[in-house]
């Protein structure tokens, strides 16, 4: 589904990816992990379309097209969803209203009838339900004064309404309580099927109690330097990311 | 104006006249018929003056009025105070009385500019509306003339005078002259200095004491936007405790060949009484260079006459190469209130220099000033608004919050509030915040797989609610799809 060779990207003349590569395939559960400043968010904003990064090398391929061909909302429509570290404010701008013209845009796209605010309230309801969150997120304006959690409950929200094929979780679970972590988790799961896949970015290894990823990446400075199964969160745990570093120096 | 009955055909002919009568015309005063005597050549002077005045067939007290303001004028300099820049109007050069225009009548909306009619689908104006606006022959009686009918017998029957104010002058005398200029005096500016000399014609209010007007005065009004004149003058009184929600302006642009306008607007509000006052201004802003628009330097000022009387002004203003406006409240009577709710958009390269005015003299007095500007393409938009509370104006309060929008890196916003505090009690609260839209607001949006014209209309449109959410309700809809046109372009 996703194909990332090589891709090097860097933002006013400083290098920030040193060439990643990365291939998720439908139905799979990738999990990335890494300190602070190690280019986690950049990879990210970059699959979705971001414009503030220079590629200067690599290829990306989605469902084996070029990705980086399309404009962001092409991306989002055919199926991209970026779950934001830090999602933007829209004041004034209704949630209810948002979404519903964000749904509407993938729908239209599709070739479906776009939903009438009616059928729209009766699935956002449903949608909600399953997040946890009450009615009145609907009335308030996109994100605005939101506290960090209700910010990443808006965005699972988005994610379970729009259903994407590839979902980018970006520090989604950082400034979380444990019911909220959960909430999220159990949305995420149940999201989980045979021809949608995930890519869920974390510095924390507690998420991965409650998802069960099949790749664990280890991303320092730009690069993916280690790749594994579960048990390397466990290493992880244990260790740090210390001796990660240790052996990248060794390889360099 | 509509179309002039052609000889030929009587259906026709009793069709326009029942239009005529409906939206209550006061062209009728023989000039129609006889276009050659109807049009001053160029130039202005005190002839002119009476010229104007005898064809409007005026009492000698307005015509000294005329002059003495024209008198006035002359003595006068054009302000160069505001952040605007326009080359020298010939004030000689301007043809100071026209009858309307006979347009050429068409035959279907097919032969009418497609980007006219694309504009008015946009805005959703019902076909035969349409067809009026664009000068096409009408089949029947449409809803809205006989909608209008309606609404003047009701108007009729609560003893409110709403009317052309030349037919006013005819008919109300006495109310004109007591209170023409009370809230403007015509040596109040430059402009309207001139629209007090040579005012062509506008609209007439009066609510009679105790009575609330049963429905918003806007129904005749996108029908009569076409026929305003270039020095509109409006006057509405509001008797004791009565309440008149005036809804001026068109949402479909017209095209004027008149390149200045310079309107003056008055309300008075006795004791108890409330005015509330909505624009929505989308006059040709000019091409995409810059070239031609609209020039228009309006007066617009209301006077909080009795205690606890309230003037609220909501504007919507994206038309206009040069918008030169700022609707005032003086606030004398004790605990009255102003308001000012303003969105004033600007793209390519119009300029608005808008704001508001609020002169607290009575106790206890209120005020509140929202401005929200919005700047694209090359534009220039400055809010400069002036505060002044005077030593009698004990427990004075103001709110002002100004806030700008900048689309692009190659347009401008400026504030200048002015604040004049003469007694130590007063509380004055302002904010002001200038922001881009953000790249990250868009690239939300964009994520979200909504398109960037969508996003940064959606934007706009919530920056603005506060405002919008002043509007009547179904001006408020019109409000919307206003600013989607006036963005069109912005972006990309
Ligand atoms: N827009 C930007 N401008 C300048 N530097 C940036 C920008 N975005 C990211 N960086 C830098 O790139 C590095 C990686 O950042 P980021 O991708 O946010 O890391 P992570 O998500 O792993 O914490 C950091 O050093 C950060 O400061
Ligand atoms: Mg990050």
């Amino acid at each position: 589904m996703l194909e990332i060779k090589n891709l090097h990207a860097s933002v006013e003349s400083k290098e920030i990816l040193k060439g990643i590569d990365l291939t998720i395939k439908a139905g799979e559960m990738h999990t990335i992990m890494g300190l602070n400043g190690s280019g986690k968010s950049t990879l990210a904003n970059i699959i979705a379309g971001s414009e503030v990064y220079k590629i200067t090398k690599g290829t990306v391929l989605y469902n084996n097209k070029d990705l980086l061909d399309l404009s962001p909302e092409e991306r989002a429509l055919q199926g991209i969803f970026l779950s934001f570290q830090y999602p933007a404010v829209i004041p004034g701008v209704n949630n209810t209203y948002f979404i519903k013209a964000a749904l509407n845009a993938k729908r239209k796209y599709q070739g479906e009838a776009e939903l009438d605010a009616m059928d729209f309230m009766v699935l956002i309801k449903e949608k909600l339900k399953m997040v946890g969150m009450d009615e009145s997120y609907l009335r308030r304006s996109v994100n605005d004064g939101f506290s960090g959690g209700e910010k990443k409950r808006n965005e699972i929200l988005q994610m379970i309404t729009l259903e994407p094929t590839l979902a980018i979780l970006d520090e989604t679970d950082s400034g979380l309580d444990i019911d909220a972590l959960k909430i999220i988790a159990n949305g995420v799961n149940n999201y989980r099927k045979k021809d949608n896949a995930f890519l869920v970015i974390t510095h924390y290894q507690r998420l991965l109690n409650y998802i069960e990823p099949d790749v664990i990446h280890v991303m320092i400075d730009g690069k993916i330097v280690k790749t594994g199964g579960k048990e390397l969160a466990l290493t992880l745990e244990e260790k740090g990311y210390q001796w990660l570093t240790d052996e990248a120096t060794v390889e360099l | 104006m509509p179309q002039v009955p052609q000889k030929s055909d009587s259906f026709k002919e009793r069709e326009y006249k029942i239009i005529d009568d409906a939206i209550n015309q006061d062209y009728k005063y023989g000039f129609v018929s006889d276009i050659e005597q109807d049009i001053i050549p160029p130039g202005l002077n005190e002839d002119v003056i009476r010229l104007i005045s005898s064809k409007k067939d005026e009492p000698d007290w307005l015509l000294e009025w005329r002059l003495k303001s024209y008198r006035n004028w002359k003595k006068m300099v054009e302000p160069t105070w505001a952040k605007i820049s326009y080359p020298p109007i010939d004030f000689q050069a301007i043809s100071y009385y026209a009858a309307p225009k006979e347009k050429k009548k068409l035959g279907s909306l097919d032969e009418v500019d497609p980007e006219l009619l694309d504009t008015y689908n946009k805005l959703g104006i019902p076909l035969d509306e349409q067809k009026l606006l664009s000068n096409v022959a009408v089949d029947a009686v449409f809803d809205s003339v006989s909608v209008a009918t309606t609404f003047k017998e009701e108007l009729a029957k609560h003893g409110v005078i709403f009317m052309p104010f030349s037919e006013a002058v005819q008919k109300y005398p006495e109310l004109v002259k007591k209170y023409l200029g009370m809230s403007v005096p015509p040596a109040d500016n430059f402009y309207s200095a001139l629209n007090s000399a040579v005012f062509s014609d506008g609209s007439f209010v009066y609510i009679p004491k105790g009575v609330r007007c049963p429905m918003e005065l806007s129904t005749y009004f996108r029908i009569n936007a076409s026929q305003t004149g270039q020095f509109e003058r409006t006057l509405i009184v509001a008797e004791e405790g009565s309440h008149v929600s005036y809804l001026e302006g068109c949402t479909a642009p017209m095209r004027d060949e008149n390149q200045l306008h310079a309107a003056v607007v008055e309300l008075i509000a006795h004791k108890d009484a409330n005015i509330k006052y909505s624009t929505v201004q989308n006059w040709y802003p000019g091409d995409k260079e810059g070239k031609g628009g609209i020039y228009n330097f309006v007066t617009k000022r209301g006077l909080c006459r009795g205690a606890n009387s309230k003037i609220s002004w909501t504007q919507i203003e994206t038309g206009s190469a040069i918008t030169w406006k700022y609707p005032s409240v003086i606030l004398k009577g004790d605990n009255s209130i102003g308001e000012f709710y303003s969105v004033a958009m600007t793209n390519n390269y119009q300029q608005a220099d808008t704001g508001s005015k609020m002169i607290h003299i009575g106790k206890n007095t209120k005020s509140t000033i929202i401005s929200k500007g919005i700047s694209a393409g090359r534009s220039q938009n400055t809010y400069r608004g002036g505060v002044k509370i005077m030593k009698s104006a004990e427990n004075a309060r103001n709110f002002s919050q100004c806030d700008s929008i900048l689309i692009g890196d190659k347009c401008g916003a400026h504030t200048f509030p002015y604040i004049d505090v003469r007694n130590p009690s007063a509380l004055m609260e302002h904010e002001a915040t200038t922001s881009n839209i953000g790249d990250d607001q868009l690239f939300y949006c964009n994520q979200r797989g909504i398109s960037t014209e969508d996003a940064v209309s959606m934007i706009v449109n919530g920056f603005c609610k506060e405002v919008f959410a002043n509007l009547p309700m179904e001006f408020a809809v019109e409000a919307h799809k206003l600013m989607e046109i006036s963005l069109e372009g912005s972006v990309g």
